[in-house]
């Protein structure tokens, strides 16, 4: 029975069951439950889909295909990561909303139509938001708050959109889609958020670094994964992606310089990745797009790796700030090595994974004239080794010895970060398994002599300016602080302009409420100044005048009938 | 720009400074580094790069553009932190 699930399933399902198990049952079920949904697909065969009719639309629930299986893998490989690292974390609700979270990415990735496309996308916001609200700090409670409004229009456009997209082509299919009518153009925005375009993306930095140590590290791995994945379907070759992903691979390097909450930086950091990937959808060429597909694989691993350090720090020290981190590589030895590794990773230093996949999508844009595009991405990949490279282990590790004097992470921690970073080395040296699982055939060889100097070249110069800045005091201090993006225009500008309406409105209404009542008193009082004793109506009339005013009235009104009825 | 904060006093385990702490050490590592960036750029000259864009080809271009990558994007960061630093309770 579980082999007919729809991917995803098995990890939604099971998710139910485990406040019902206990101690390590409830660990060991947790861990088999990735295991089982990756058996599962890869006993699905390629081009396997599931299809059925309800209320008159063709639904697909299922479509495995190489470019939903390649996405299907890594997510089960995170969640199984994800659930090691957390194994210790007895928080039911986030046991429960972390595997339902990867279980709805799962689904999502294997939705054939935009229904049921829609469906998992929602999920996967409702899920992951308990990840952030298990802080349970008011911080985390707003930031969650934020984070689910923005998700769930994110959903709405994409309902909209697909409404739309049926009423003019008669198809729910999730196929490509282009931006050819409002429909697509509303779907393309609702993916455009979750994969956090310029201006639209500060819901991630905003809530990622206010979950949980291991929360973040399922967040870092599904949600904008998946629309890289919904904009690979549905968009490839759309040129206006390149300069969009040129764009997040840039400007959110500028806000990682300057970040203080290394955990922030980190989210930063996720948003530039995202850019690489956005700008080979755009590219669109079969390079391009495994490119996106092998980058997106390697990027979930090394950037959950680099959450996971920063979650242990996190963990055992109740903070990532760089201004009070400094020194732990003495106490915390082995997460400082895998940090490294993660680091070098991202970094996209040759034998590490990040250069492997990044060097394609490079290689494209060269290929395809995209001579802007292909300096701001080398542009980015020198940034990169700032924030990520040198920041997140220099700052966190090494730096200035606050005299923070902690233990290692626990084992699972440790076991997770582990394995992370065995495979951020092995897909840089062994890289033949990842091409072979790429969405189109690959001619593409890494290793050449001209890709290895080159990047070399650019990193270990960039290291050099670190040095550099360093010493003459021009790279910027860590500092106790803020950096406005733009979620100041809903957290400050919006609020108040919503506050200052609603005053506008208030004080409108009190003045209409106050001149009614002025008036109406007004009223009532001339009326009781007329009509009380000696007033003016007030006196008793004598009967004769009475008779005279009684016949006006009646003479009044007879004129009054004459002038108005057809007689 | 501000100065970098000062070090804050010996850990109060009184232990000896680390590898990576002692200056010596400190030294060794800028040196490795700088005798690496020499080797890549020198590496330039031992084979003919295969670069897509003809500036590519010129020795040593990745070089200076990772140098000067870094510089610009420190540097600007550091203008636009003029701008968009608060305080940590901004929006408490």
């Amino acid at each position: 029975m579980i082999e007919n699930l729809p991917p995803g399933m098995i990890l939604i399902l099971g998710a139910l069951l485990v406040p019902f198990l206990r101690g390590r049952v409830a660990g060991l079920y947790m861990l088999l439950l990735p295991v089982l949904g990756l058996a599962q697909l890869l006993a699905l065969p390629d081009q396997y889909s599931l299809n059925l009719e309800f209320l008159g639309y063709e639904l697909q629930p299922v479509r495995v295909d190489r470019l939903s299986r390649i996405f299907g893998i890594i997510f089960h490989l995170a969640a199984f990561l994800s659930v090691l690292y957390s194994l210790h974390v007895k928080d039911r609700i986030q046991q429960v909303s972390g595997l339902a979270y990867a279980g709805a990415g799962i689904g999502a990735v294997f939705a054939g139509d935009l229904i049921t496309l829609f469906i998992y996308w929602e999920l996967t916001a409702i899920t992951s938001v308990f990840l952030i609200w298990a802080s349970r700090t008011e911080k985390a409670h707003r930031a969650g708050l934020r984070y689910l409004v923005v998700q769930v229009l994110s959903g709405v456009l994409l309902l909209a959109g697909a409404i739309m997209h049926y009423e003019e082509s008669g198809s729910l299919a999730f196929g490509h889609l282009g931006l050819g009518s409002t429909g697509t153009q509303l779907i393309f925005l609702g993916f455009g958020i979750k994969a956090a375009f310029p201006l639209l993306h500060n819901w991630l930095q905003d809530a990622y670094p206010q979950a949980t140590p291991t929360g973040t590290v399922f967040l870092s791995a599904f949600t904008t994964k998946l629309s890289i994945y919904a904009l690979a379907r549905g968009y490839a070759g759309t040129d206006i992606l390149i300069p969009i992903g040129a764009a997040m691979t840039a400007f959110p390097i500028f806000f990682a310089v300057l970040e203080n909450d290394l955990r922030r930086v980190l989210a930063y950091s996720l948003n530039n990745q995202l850019g690489f990937m956005v700008v080979g959808v755009g590219i669109g060429t079969e390079l391009a797009l495994n490119g996106t597909a092998a980058h997106a694989f390697a990027h979930i691993l090394y950037k959950a790796l680099l959450f996971m350090t920063m979650g242990a720090v996190l963990h055992r020290t109740g903070t990532t700030k760089a201004t009070d981190l400094g020194g732990l590589y003495k106490s915390m030895p082995w997460t400082t090595f895998f940090c490294l590794i993660g680091a070098a990773s991202i970094s996209a230093f040759p034998l590490f994974s990040g250069f492997v996949s990044k060097s394609m999508i490079l290689t494209a844009a060269a290929e395809e004239h995209h001579l802007g595009a292909f300096l701001v991405l080398l542009f980015a990949s020198a940034g990169v080794l700032h924030h990520s490279g040198i920041k997140i282990p220099f700052y966190g590790f090494f730096g200035h010895d606050r005299g923070l004097r902690t233990r290692e992470a626990p084992l699972n921690m440790l076991l997770a970060m582990g394995c992370a970073a065995a495979l951020c080395v092995g897909l840089g040296v062994w890289y033949e398994p990842l091409y072979a699982l790429l969405p189109y055939a690959v001619d593409f060889e890494p290793y050449n002599v001209t890709h290895v100097v080159t990047q070399l070249q650019l990193l270990l110069f960039a290291l050099a300016a670190f040095i550099f800045m360093y010493k003459v005091h021009l790279e910027p201090p860590e500092i106790r602080a803020i950096h406005l993006d733009t979620d100041w225009f809903y957290r400050r500008a919006g609020k108040r302009l919503a506050l200052s309406l609603g005053a506008s409105v208030q004080s409108l209404w009190a003045a209409v409420t106050g001149s009614a009542l002025g008036v109406a008193g007004g009223l009532g009082a001339w009326v009781a100044r007329v009509h009380r004793p000696g007033g003016p109506v007030g006196e008793p009339l004598p009967s004769g005048k009475s008779a005279l005013w009684a016949a006006l009235l009646l003479f009044a009104f007879l004129v009054l009938a004459l002038l108005v009825s057809d007689i | 720009m501000e100065p970098h904060p000062p070090q804050n006093p010996p850990p109060p385990t009184g232990d000896e400074p680390g590898w990576p702490e002692r200056p010596k050490n400190v030294r060794r590592l800028i040196a490795l580094t700088i005798v690496l960036c020499v080797a890549a750029v020198a590496a330039d000259l031992f084979y003919s790069k295969h670069g897509h864009y003809g500036f590519e080809n010129i020795t040593g271009f990745h070089a200076l553009y990772g140098f000067f990558s870094y510089v610009g994007l420190v540097l600007i960061a550091g203008q636009l932190r003029k701008f968009l630093r608060r305080e940590e309770d901004y929006y408490d």
